[in-house]
């Protein structure tokens, strides 16, 4: 299988305590990876050594084939659009502008293409960087990372900031993104209900370490939310319960158990992916 | 073909799609030879992963209603009559399992559903 990310034992340590370790994952050519996680899990981190933006201190990284510390790496560059969660052009330049300097950065830079995203977005061509608002900035952002024809996206909470409907028509344009099978997106997110419709992968990170990186469809199939009383729970098999549970005085106990495992007869809840990541890091606090 | 996802539905995605699509074949509304759309098309229509829809075609193919060339695409197989009686036996046999659980919450004999049956032929 051809793989647009390929990622071995990464690790990055920072001196004021905050560490990525052993990090590992793949995204196919062609799928959608959710990189998911709480703030400060290292999901930017992630994305930051991906584009060698940060040195790591271990592993190695595999973009479009190639390693992202080989000399040809500023060749497959131009091949990867980014996004990241604070859009940075110069302040004093415009839609225009922009157009004019991305024209000497990328090789395969289209400016039909840019120009229908700005349309599009309904983006005012002159005024300047500095006077958008954040959805504004997001936009030309995005904008940028798809005019140059890439094969590859790194979305770092892409859609932070945006409305509801823009956020929708923004999806859509990442997913019409992926219609060609050699096209693959890397996206982060807190907003878990983009992730869960498109996503072909999920990847967890908590505190700096990944928990799952799993097909979007196992996870599904294999978790449940399990609603009963104390009692009961009591009652089923060890290993049953994954991670935290959630309890109050009149409406039981609510847990994250292995759908295969429980008892039958006992009904078992569909879990979304936010409960999920919910009640795994509501296990590492109990700990 | 139209293929409606519910997102509420606690039947999984896949099982929606793979469901439906053998619903338009055994209808009819899909022929012999017709050509579905490719997973990946299908996927990004209706905005859910190209996995779950490839699981889709998957579970189809094993089952005989589909087939697949190399490089072409998806095709409706010929319906099988006697994959179709098997089919609607197994629907049959679920049916039964549903009433034989009503009846006994009933408490009805055997006589008594036999004569419900009876009457159902009847009006029909």
């Amino acid at each position: 299988m051809n793989y647009a990310l390929e990622i071995k034992n990464l690790s990055k340590h920072y001196k004021k305590g905050f560490s990525l370790e052993n990090v590992r994952f793949c995204l196919p050519s062609g799928c959608i990876l959710g990189l998911i996680g709480e703030n400060g899990a290292g999901k930017s981190t992630t994305i930051r050594l991906i584009m060698n933006a940060i040195q790591r201190d271990e592993g190695e990284i595999s973009v479009l084939g190639t390693d992202s510390h080989s000399p040809e790496f500023t060749r497959v560059k131009q091949e990867v659009g980014v996004v990241l969660d604070e859009a940075n052009f110069p302040e004093v330049l415009n839609v225009r502008q922009v157009n004019k300097v991305m024209q000497n950065i990328f090789t395969q830079w289209d400016e039909g293409m840019y120009f229908d995203y700005i349309q599009k977005f309904s983006l005012p061509e002159k005024k300047m960087f500095k006077k958008f608002s954040r959805g504004m900035k997001m936009k030309l952002s995005i904008a940028v990372a798809l005019s140059h024809h890439p094969r590859l996206l790194l979305l770092d909470e892409a859609t932070g900031g945006l409305d509801p409907i823009v956020r929708d028509e923004i999806l859509d344009i990442f997913n019409e993104f992926t219609r060609q099978d050699d096209h693959s997106i890397l996206m982060s997110s807190h907003i878990v209900s983009d992730l869960e419709k498109s996503c072909d992968y999920i990847a967890f990170l908590h505190k700096g370490k990944l928990l799952f990186c799993e097909e979007k469809d196992k996870l599904l199939e294999t978790y449940g939310i399990l609603h009963c009383t104390r009692d009961e729970l009591e009652k089923l098999p060890r290993g049953v319960v994954q991670g935290g549970i959630r309890s109050s005085d009149y409406g039981g106990v609510e847990a994250l158990v292995l759908r295969k495992q429980v008892p039958v007869g006992i009904k078992v809840d569909y879990a979304g992916i936010e409960e999920i990541m919910v009640h795994f890091v509501k296990g590492e606090h109990a700990e | 073909m139209e293929i409606l996802i519910s997102r509420v539905d606690s039947q999984p995605i896949y099982n929606q799609i793979y469901s439906q699509i053998k619903g338009h074949i055994l209808s009819g509304r899909l022929q012999e030879g017709d050509v579905l759309p490719s997973i990946r098309a299908l996927a990004k229509d209706l905005r859910i992963s190209v996995i779950t829809t490839k699981r889709a075609y998957d579970e189809l193919e094993q089952e005989g209603f589909i087939y697949t060339v190399a490089g072409k695409g998806c095709f409706v197989a010929k319906k099988d009559t006697n994959r179709l009686r098997q089919e609607n036996l197994k629907k049959l046999t679920e049916l039964m399992k549903k009433v034989a659980a009503l009846a006994r919450l009933c408490g009805l004999t055997e006589h008594e559903i036999m004569e419900i049956y009876h009457n159902s032929t009847k009006e029909e």
